[in-house]
């Protein structure tokens, strides 16, 4: 077909194209330097971004995860590329650090982590801060209508085999390892428990409790129980605040089993081609009066005692979860990652949720 | 001559076929790769061979899952059949120039997102919604009705979002149906429930057949509806699938349960085009 003209007008057309190229990427003028951070949507000021670029000069662009395990399947699939700081939380720490996808921190260029409770500074899923900084932190209970609730629940009991009077209007989380926490701990056991007895106990509870849900709900149970169709629901602590902001009769308690302790962190890709801007965005954050404002925005304790100090008062009086002490929360148990163990919980989840 | 042909060929087709290649064939070859290595620990693929996944699918719970999704489809295609039909019937045999606006009020939906028409649906069932809350104050219940969070839920979010599939596919088969036909049935001395059972129902069985199909396809595979209205009550197997891929870190058993539901559906797909056929040559016969 081809005729010995045309190859050589197609060799030609392609080395031209190459010097061209070539000549672009040797000359195009470098983008000023920038970060990507991936963050939950609404999980910091809308304007912080701004702010940082106006303070530091380094732009920085917002992507936006819904969920740990869908930021890690982008950075899984993608080696990391394109991202500088990613929000995840503890567990998923671990993970990352094993896949090497994410880099060692420079404690150098992080001096306003002197800022952080010293419990910030020793968590089980990364001791001393080498990996990630800790960005926010809590605790999961029962976030209830005080004026729907007959006397106030204490237990996991309370949620898992509700009074009559509750039955139907109960929600909880259905993400795996939040489900899962509310029946291992019920039947005193820990939240990383990777006994197959135990998590088979923590099953059939939970299949049981089924029974007396309205629903799994991970992201409206909030607004379930403003709008009276839900009393009693599992719930963060932060996000039952947002319930607390429109209906004080809404309360937050943890229960006498104990409950687990999470922390959400900044952690630095390896892939990040501007480490240092990443560095400077996580110390910025980790200001006083930064990291405050965060706090204040979001309703969620963070893990800065500098920033703590400063809060409004007030708030802890609105919202009393957000005056648990550092203390409070250790004596909770901190998730870890389950490696292999995380089939066994996936699978007991499926079976809950497709339990007729 | 031909070969400008075979040129005109490629420039017009070439675009829509290469988008087809790139992004739909591709990232099924790539699935169909992944559901035959191993899951990584952590997530992603360990790349050693196993035919584990697929035999994970046939585990009972999964095939429960996977039942119980064709049942909860097979019933929207049911209730999409009984209140499309009608429907479609009247908009293909009414007056022309009122077949436009009707056919465009049936597609109107689709000009806003799905997730708010869903959200819609929670607003109007919930406990404390527009329906119990009209019910009871008309006296007729005193308890709120359990209309949200349940199978029943599901059904009529589906049904709500799909049935215009439904709609066109009828109304396209039973507008090209000459209405000569059911004219000489009746001047035959067959009553209109004969005529439209030995006439109009077996000469629109291909458009029965095509809007079924897109509602069961299109419904067994959704994730959001049992999610929202069915309140994570019910797994479908969409919300298996996404559960594999967004929390379960399995991406390999992901794969290999949406290669499976490809299957079902290209099966359904290939049942139905076989039908018109055959449906077809029987007609060119007679």
């Amino acid at each position: 077909m081809a005729k010995p003209a045309s190859k050589g007008i197609i060799i030609g057309v392609v080395v031209v194209a190459a010097v061209i190229i070539a000549l672009g990427i040797a000359f195009w003028p470098k983008p000023p330097a920038k970060i990507v951070i991936s963050n939950w949507d609404g999980y910091m000021p809308a304007d912080l971004l701004e702010n940082f670029t106006k303070e530091t000069g380094i732009e920085a662009e917002h992507a936006v995860h819904a969920t740990n395990e869908e930021v890690m399947g982008k950075v899984t699939a993608g080696g990391g590329k394109g991202y500088d700081v990613l929000f995840v939380s503890g567990p998923f720490v671990e993970a990352l650090a094993n896949l090497g996808l994410i880099a060692e921190l420079d404690q150098g260029k992080l001096p306003n982590l002197a800022n952080l409770y010293p419990e910030a500074a020793n968590l089980a899923y990364d001791p001393g801060n080498r990996r990630s900084v800790p960005y926010a932190w809590g605790t999961t209970g029962l976030c209830y209508r005080s004026d729907l609730v007959e006397g106030t629940p204490s237990s996991w009991n309370d949620l898992l085999r509700p009074a009559d009077a509750l039955k139907g209007k109960i929600t909880m989380l259905a993400t795996d390892r939040w489900l899962m926490a509310a029946g291992l701990k019920a039947l005193g056991y820990s939240v990383n428990s990777t006994d197959a007895g135990q998590i088979a106990q923590a099953k059939d509870l939970l299949i049981e409790a089924k029974r007396s849900l309205l629903a799994y709900d991970d992201t409206t149970f909030y607004s379930k129980l403003v709008a009276g169709e839900a009393s009693l629901v599992q719930a963060w602590d932060g996000w039952c605040n947002y319930g607390i902001a429109e209906n004080p009769a809404i309360k937050f308690v943890v229960p006498t089993e104990g409950s687990d302790m999470w922390t959400d962190t900044m952690v630095v890709t390896a892939a990040s081609e501007n480490k240092d801007g990443a560095h400077a965005f996580i110390d910025y954050i980790l200001r006083p009066e930064v990291h405050a404002w965060v706090a204040e925005n979001i309703l969620y304790k963070v893990p800065n005692q500098k920033a703590m100090e400063r809060i409004d008062k007030a708030l802890f009086e609105t919202y009393p979860n957000m005056a648990m002490t550092p203390a409070d929360l250790m004596r909770q148990e901190q998730l870890r990652d389950l490696g292999e163990a995380q089939k066994d919980y996936t699978r007991a989840v499926t079976e809950i949720l497709a339990a007729q | 001559m031909a070969a400008a042909e075979r040129l005109r060929r490629l420039v017009l087709l070439g675009p829509g076929l290469g988008w087809l290649g790139l992004f739909l064939v591709v990232p099924c070859v790539v699935v169909f790769a992944y559901s035959f290595f191993e899951r990584g620990v952590y997530g992603g693929i360990d790349y050693v061979f196993t035919l584990d996944n697929y035999a994970r699918a046939a585990d009972a719970l999964y095939l429960s899952i996977f039942l119980k999704s064709a049942r909860i489809a097979a019933l929207t295609t049911f209730a999409a059949l009984l209140v499309g039909y009608p429907a479609a019937y009247l908009i293909a045999t009414g007056p022309k120039h009122r077949q436009l606006p009707l056919l465009i009020l049936v597609m109107l939906p689709f000009w806003s997102n799905y997730l708010i028409r869903t959200y819609a649906w929670i607003v109007l069932l919930n406990r404390e919604g527009l329906i119990n809350r009209a019910l009871t104050g008309l006296g007729w219940i005193e308890q709120p009705l359990p209309l949200l969070y349940n199978d029943f839920a599901i059904v009529v979010g589906l049904l709500y979002g799909y049935l215009p599939f439904m709609v066109l596919a009828l109304y396209s088969s039973i507008s090209r149906l000459n209405p000569e036909m059911r004219e000489a049935s009746a001047d035959l001395g067959a009553p209109a429930w004969r005529t439209f059972l030995r006439v109009t129902l077996p000469l629109t069985l291909p458009g029965i057949g095509a809007g079924s199909v897109f509602v069961f396809v299109l419904s067994i595979g959704n994730f959001i509806t049992p999610d929202l209205l069915g309140g994570g009550r019910s797994v479908m197997v969409g919300n298996l699938i996404y559960d594999q891929f967004l929390t379960a870190r399995d991406w390999p058993f992901g794969s290999s349960l949406a290669f499976l539901l490809i299957g079902v559906m290209l099966l359904l797909l290939f049942a139905q085009a076989w039908a018109v056929r055959r449906g077809q040559e029987a007609r060119a016969d007679a």
